[in-house]
């Protein structure tokens, strides 16, 4: 059983402070940001899309099933810092490798435990998200301010993005898959769609990637504002029309500013697996999980080769677009497949399609 | 899609009385449907038997039916209102079994009706065993190898092929009556054949048992489009084996990892669009705790509990956007009721624990079969809302009326270590309790899930518990190890009993050190999205919610769980008060409890706090709220336990005060005042132990009535006729002492008289007077009650309103006072007065039209009966009967003597109402389920006092061309008395016997009265339970018996059926 013995505090950038035991001795500063998933928290741990955040979860217990690595979406975990009202000490699943709090300590996270994070969630819906630092108690507030005043960060793709090209399936559609911040699964189930996945750095060029003559492009989510990651927009910018384009998240931001779009950030962002997005094709509603802070502008889609496909049921933000004549399209939100929404399938489908098109 | 043009007149059917599997969830999902069809324009005919009720109420529907829920009167009331459209999946399996016998029967398509909603065909899938199975393996869902059987037979054939154990579910019953698992051949031979005999289709499935598995629901909505969503996922804290409303339940599921989380719920989806159910459903699944293995147990095709648990513990109402979805809008088009601001078409995400504790009525059957099992045994629940599961836990605990606020039983206290070891693998009602027990005593979290195969998860959190309750035992109470204790859910009171301080002193060290509870809104999606629920729960955290507002505002105290005495009657008062008070322009705010309940959606009051109805929890409110005061008198005990409390901690109690409840209450004190008042009484004596009680009989003479002070319901109330019975009674029954005396009284034999009236401090009304058909003797809640009364002089109804006005006046009431009384000829006794709000208000409401509700809720505020516009007094009697009769849920309770006596046992009611009296009692014995045979065979056995009375009965019954079968004694008397009746073979003589006759259906009602104790009389006993178990009639009353035989004479020759909407017979005064 795991004791905590220290105490800390999570200070916002607004000056409000919210107390609780401090697992890990190291500061976190970061945006500061809630979810509100009741499971899945070893995903979140493990997306690089919270990459350089300090994540809040709203349901109060977590870890009660442990960790087991299958869960991991990335290599590691990405998040600065984690707030949670209670971590479970005893996990009880068939699958628990070790506990949240063993696997946090692993990852060097450091963890504010007895929150009141319904509190936090209220600030930041409020006032919008803001930075934030993790704090041991006693620590000096010139030592405070000085960490909510370094600088932002701007390169958290280049922190996530893989060094090395890799492949994974071995389908007959070759696909080149631009990592900014990969889920592994994502990966797994175009090999299972009979892709082969040849993953680049986020630094390859438009060059390097049409060498390689794939079928088509995928833009893998990612973190950070979409506006930062400059070269990713510029290579994008290149391929649009020569190949396919499947985005998400990330991607799917970065695809519409290649396009000539724009993009906004969002109060509080959407983070959570209950999501309702509506396809306009069909009037059909899906449950969906998202984890974006960006949203593209609808507005900055006029007058382009762009259709809005999906639309959210919550505060109408842009979910999905269309790029016909460039064979292109995308999604914010995550078709999440370890959700098991068979719902979400016919995307890859048509993925696969145009690639088969082409 | 937008909503449907083409209806206009919708038929809402609504689930009848109150019984153990369906409790007042459907009121709540009921109501919100009227409502939901009302606000869209449609005009609703509503049908429910259920007089307690909102739903009944007539400003809920345009034409409200208070008559039978069964195909016969359905009919009538289709040609009489030609609806063009049908809602049935809101009430419950009634409603849905009368949807699919409407739609065989054809009176649907001859009428022109549709069904709004989920479509028949989906219901059959999802009712069907075999039509299930086979969407099941269509969509490759796996269930659990099954058959279906028709024969005892076929059952032992099935259990050859795959072995032990079984579980067997009969086809088409509710709260799984008739249900059990099987060990064995002779187990499953005798389950079955019960099975056959309960299932209305002659059908049981037999299945392989997944005993041990997780039990897990997921509540669905699907709407006409396909768009699909999960509200809410729970998890049963017991695994399967014990029904699901017999479990304990956490939303959402705790020990699911995601795979397994996500697994389960796209499997409900699937299951819910495969089957086409539009609305509400809910998925039942099992999971092996070891592998990724689960499959389907069962699907409701409708709003179910489930759906009333999901709802409040969401905040998303399944009923109101099922009825939505019923007219033809899709989820999207639907308005979050709660943010206001985004579609119905998401999944809720809460940031707390929810729990829900079964409340079940073992405390009124103490002799009833405590093992739970497949079918249903608990009367209602209460859930508790908090952010870690000891705390909702322990705050359900408190919720529910047990005497406990802990998660600790005194009694197990006294049990050896090998006791409690034996104790660990009986599943029954104590089981947590018994649990938490064994780790205070340091047995493994390992052995007890060794036996129990309660996931581990749970037991760690009782472990806390006990940590926590040790860290109080011996460390120093500090305010850090004081927040712990509070966060973890422990009671003030608790935490002083370990450290030697009273609650109120805990309270004001927790106070100096601003330990305080904060308030958090329920609001469906975690504060993601700014809500205006008023809904709201306790928490120790650090940020309050509540914004307190500058109005003026007054509390009403709710009525907790449904139990045996205390049932949706006091729910339906709460709800009236509240609408009265806002009339009067208060802020009102409901604490409750209680998830099935229509008090507990948050838009009925101004606020809503889910807390347990203790004095701490209550107070912590109060001191929030400011409040001008508190209501109680329509709590029903719950609520008017705390009265007393409450007032010494300064609170100020609205309307009568606490001084006119002891009053009333208190013996002495209350002699005094009949005794001021020149009022008699039925001579009686308080006694402290057997000698005092011998005593006392022989002063007031034999038969005496005996019982504790202060119960409701009448716990432990007997009535006994010689020493040996009273010693025996005091021996075991009770446990007399200074602090809890009882009370001897003289057993008057009479007719027995309910009032109600409303009084002001200066007059009093009284809406109407009723009258029993049972004698004194029978509780008044088992008791079948007419209005107008019959048989009573002018002089006595003079008497009565004399006596009403002096005691009303003279106890200073200012509100609801209910008073029972016994006329023997023209003398008139008071046996009880209650200065409170009485389980037949909402039945005299509706039967004399006069809101009792709201005139008694303004009358505490200080607004008298004249500035109301009514007259003081009695109201005239109308031109037409309104009958109350007692429903039972007997057949759920195996080893109950059904006998009625002073102990009330029934679990609900229903009214019927006719401008001739036989027709009214006539329809109310049909609502009421007692299934009065055309022909055939009465048995009839009865004691010895009632055996004069019995000649008439039997002449009676012999006349209308029954055949009358009696045993020996019984027949030898009325033989002697010129009555040829057959001699029916005793049980001790062999077959074929008395049993016999009744299991092969030969014997189509039976007339038994005893006067002996609870455990006498065996082949009595016998017989009675055989009734409940093939489901025939059983009269356990002379009265009742003597009743039902002048109706069935008076209808011999009119038709039975003939209904009547509430809004007709209004009664102008």
């Amino acid at each position: 059983m795991h004791k905590i013995n220290y105490t800390g505090k999570l200070v916002l950038a607004d000056g409000s402070v919210y107390e609780g035991e401090l697992l890990g001795r190291r500061d976190a500063v970061g945006e500061v940001v809630f979810t509100t998933g009741v499971v899945g928290y070893q995903e979140a741990l493990t997306d690089p899309t919270f990459c350089g955040q300090v994540v809040v979860m709203t349901y109060p217990l977590i870890g009660n099933y442990g960790v087991n690595e299958m869960f991991n979406q990335g290599a590691k975990s990405y998040v600065q810092g984690l707030v949670v009202g209670e971590l479970c000490e005893v996990p009880s699943n068939w699958r628990s490798e070790k506990t949240v709090a063993e696997f946090l300590n692993e990852q060097n996270v450091p963890t504010l435990v007895g929150v009141d994070t319904r509190a936090i969630t209220r600030k930041l819906r409020k006032q919008g998200v803001m930075r934030g630092v993790i704090v041991p108690t006693g620590t000096a507030q010139a030592e405070i301010d000085a960490l909510l005043a370094a600088p932002e960060a701007h390169d958290q793709v280049a922190q996530v993005t893989t060094q090395e090209i890799f492949t994974v399936g071995q389908g007959k559609n070759h696909v080149a898959v631009l990592d900014m911040g990969n889920k592994n699964y994502l990966l797994e189930h175009l090999a299972g769609l009979n892709c082969r996945c040849t993953v680049f750095p986020a630094t390859a060029t438009a060059e390097e990637i049409l060498a390689c003559n794939t079928a088509g492009v995928f833009l893998t989510d990612g973190p950070g504002n979409p506006k930062d990651a400059v070269e990713q927009i510029a290579t994008v910018r290149e391929l649009l029309g020569k190949k396919p384009i499947f985005a998400i998240g990330l991607g799917h931001q970065v695809l519409a500013l290649a396009a000539g779009a724009d993009t906004y950030k969002l109060k509080f962002g959407h983070r959570g697996s209950n999501q309702p997005v509506k396809r306009l094709a069909n009037g059909r509603i899906d449950i969906t999980s998202q984890n974006h802070g960006y949203a593209v502008d609808e507005r900055s889609l006029e007058g382009k080769d762009a259709v809005i496909t999906h639309l959210s049921m919550n505060d109408g933000c842009v979910e999905g677009v269309e790029y016909p004549e460039q064979k292109a399209f995308s999604v914010q939100y995550i078709p999440d497949l370890v959700a098991g929404e068979a719902g979400q399938e016919y995307l890859f489908k048509h993925f696969v399609e145009l690639m088969e098109e082409c | 899609m937008p909503k449907l043009t083409d209806v206009k007149k919708v038929l809402v059917i609504g689930s009848g009385p109150i019984i153990i599997g369906q409790a007042a969830e459907f009121d709540y999902a009921g109501t919100q449907a009227c409502r939901a069809l009302k606000e869209e324009g449609y005009e609703v005919v509503l049908v429910n038997s259920n007089p307690a009720t909102i739903m009944t109420d007539v400003n809920i529907a345009d034409r409200v039916y208070v008559e039978p829920v069964n195909v016969q009167f359905l009919e009538s009331i289709i040609k009489r209102e030609k609806p063009d459209s049908l809602l049935a999946t809101l009430g419950g399996q009634v409603g849905l079994n009368l949807a699919m016998a409407l739609d065989e029967k054809g009176i649907l398509a001859a009428n022109n009706i549709r069904l709004l909603g989920t479509p028949i065909s989906a219901i059959k899938r999802g009712e069907d065993r075999e039509l299930f199975k086979e969407a099941m393996e269509r969509i490759h869902q796996p269930v659990p190898q099954s058959t279906i059987v028709e024969t005892v037979e076929a059952a032992c054939d099935f259990a050859k092929e795959i072995g032990y154990p079984l579980i067997v579910r009969p086809a088409y019953t509710l709260g799984g009556t008739g249900g059990g698992i099987a060990e064995d051949d002779e187990t499953l031979t005798d389950i079955v054949q019960k099975g056959l005999g309960y299932s209305p289709i002659g059908q049981c499935l037999i299945e392989r048992s997944i005993a041990g598995w997780k039990e897990i629901e997921f509540e669905v909505i699907r709407d006409a489009a396909d768009n699909c969503i999960t509200v809410c996922s729970m998890e049963n804290v017991d695994p399967v084996g014990v029904h699901t409303g017999d479990s304990v339940v956490v939303a959402p599921a705790q020990t699911l990892n995601v795979r397994e989380m996500n697994m389960l719920r796209q499997a409900s989806i699937d299951i819910v669009r495969e089957l086409g159910v539009c609305g509400g459903c809910n998925v039942q699944l099992a999971l092996d705790p070891f592998s990724e293995n689960y499959c389907v147990i069962e699907v409701n095709p409708r709003v179910s509990r489930s759906s009333a648990l999901a709802s409040k513990a969401t905040g998303y109402p399944i009923a109101k956007v099922t009825s939505k979805i019923a007219i033809g809008y899709t989820l999207d088009e639907i308005e979050n009721a709660v943010t206001k601001t985004t579609k119905a078409c998401f999944e809720p995400t809460i940031d707390y624990i929810v729990l829900k504790f079964p409340r079940w009525p073992f405390d009124k059957f103490v002799t009833a079969d405590r093992t739970l099992g497949t079918q249903m045994k608990a009367t209602g629940e209460v859930m508790a809302i908090e952010r870690s599961f000891e705390a909702s836990l322990l705050k359900a605990i408190r919720s529910l009326e047990i005497g406990l606020i802990h998660l600790e039983m005194p009694e197990l206290k006294e049990l050896s270590d090998a006791e409690i070891k034996e104790r660990i693998a009986r599943t029954d009602d104590e089981r947590l309790f018994v649990l938490t027990e064994a780790l205070r005593r340091g047995i493994s979290i390992d052995y007890i899930y060794s036996i129990t195969k309660m996931d581990k998860w749970f037991l760690e959190k009782l472990q806390n518990i006990v940590d926590m309750e040790n860290a109080l035992k011996t460390e120093e109470l500090t305010p850090a190890l004081l927040l712990q204790a509070k966060r973890m859910g422990f009671a003030d009171s608790v935490i002083g009993g370990y450290v030697g301080k009273t609650m109120f002193e805990v309270r004001n060290l927790r106070k100096a050190n601003s330990i305080l509870p904060t308030y958090k809104m329920v609001d469906t999606c975690a504060a993601e999205f700014e809500a205006v629920t008023p809904y709201y729960y306790s928490t120790y955290a650090t940020e309050d919610e509540v914004v307190r507002s500058e109005r003026k505002k007054v509390v009403v105290l709710g009525s907790g769980p449904i139990r045996i005495g205390q049932g949706v009657e006091f729910d339906y008062c709460s709800v009236h008060s509240v609408w009265a008070l806002r009339e009067l322009g208060y802020e009102t705010i409901i604490i409750n409890n209680n998830p099935e309940t229509v008090s507990t959606d948050f838009d009925i009051s101004d606020k809503l706090y889910f807390e347990p109805l203790t004095l701490e929890d209550v107070l912590n409110v109060i001191d929030k709220e400011q409040p001008e005061g508190v209501i109680v008198q329509f709590g029903g005990q719950t609520a008017i336990n705390l009265a007393g409390p409450l007032a010494e901690a300064g609170v100020k109690i609205l309307g009568s005060s606490v001084d006119s409840i002891d009053r009333a209450e208190d013996r002495e004190r209350f002699e005094q005042l009949l005794t001021d008042c020149n009022i008699p009484r039925p001579q009686g004596h308080t006694v402290f132990d057997t000698e005092g009680a011998l005593k006392a009989a022989a002063s007031v003479s034999y038969p005496v009535m005996v019982r504790p002070s202060y119960v409701l319901g009448g716990r432990a109330m007997e009535i006994v006729y010689n020493d040996d019975e009273l010693k025996n009674y005091m021996t075991y029954a009770v446990k007399a002492s200074h602090e809890h005396p009882v009370l001897v009284d003289h057993y008057l034999q009479g007719t027995e008289v309910e009032v109600d009236a409303i009084c002001d401090g200066k007059d009093v009304l009284i809406p109407g007077i009723m009258e029993h058909v049972e004698r004194a003797g029978v509780h008044s809640g088992d008791s079948i009650a007419v209005y107008p009364p019959r048989s009573l002089s002018e002089f006595v109804i003079q008497t009565i309103i004399d006596y009403t006005n002096k005691m009303a006046l003279g106890l200073e009431v200012h509100g609801m006072i209910n008073i029972q009384y016994i006329v023997r000829g023209e003398e008139v006794y008071v046996i009880e007065v209650n200065p409170r709000s009485s389980r037949t208000v909402p039945f005299l409401s509706k039967t004399t039209g006069v809101p009792m509700v709201n005139v008694a809720t303004k009358a505490a505020m200080g607004h008298s009966i004249v500035e109301q516009g009514f007259k003081p007094g009695l109201r005239l009697f109308p031109d037409y009967y309104a009958v109350k009769a007692p429903v039972f849920s007997f057949n759920k309770m195996s080893n109950v003597d059904i006998t009625l006596g002073p102990e009330m046992k029934s679990t609900g009611e229903v009214m019927a109402a006719d401008y001739k009296f036989s027709r009214a009692l006539y329809k109310a014995c049909i609502a009421s389920g007692i299934n009065v045979p055309k022909e055939g065979s009465i048995l009839m056995t009865v004691a010895d006092l009632d055996k004069p009375e019995a000649i008439e009965v039997a002449r009676g019954f012999e006349e209308l061309g029954y055949r009358v079968i009696a045993t020996e004694g019984t027949a030898r008397y009325l033989e002697e008395h010129g009555v040829h009746v057959e001699v029916a073979t005793k049980v001790s003589q062999g077959s074929p016997n008395i049993l016999d006759d009744i299991k092969a259906g030969r014997i189509g009602m039976v007339i038994n009265t005893t006067n002996q104790g609870r455990d006498a009389e065996r082949d009595g006993f016998k017989i009675r339970r055989s009734t409940v178990e093939h489901a025939i009639a059983c009269l356990t009353s002379m009265d009742t018996a003597r009743a039902l035989l002048r109706t069935m004479n008076a209808m011999r020759r009119r038709r039975v059926i003939s209904v009547i909407a509430l809004q007709d017979l209004a009664w102008e005064d």
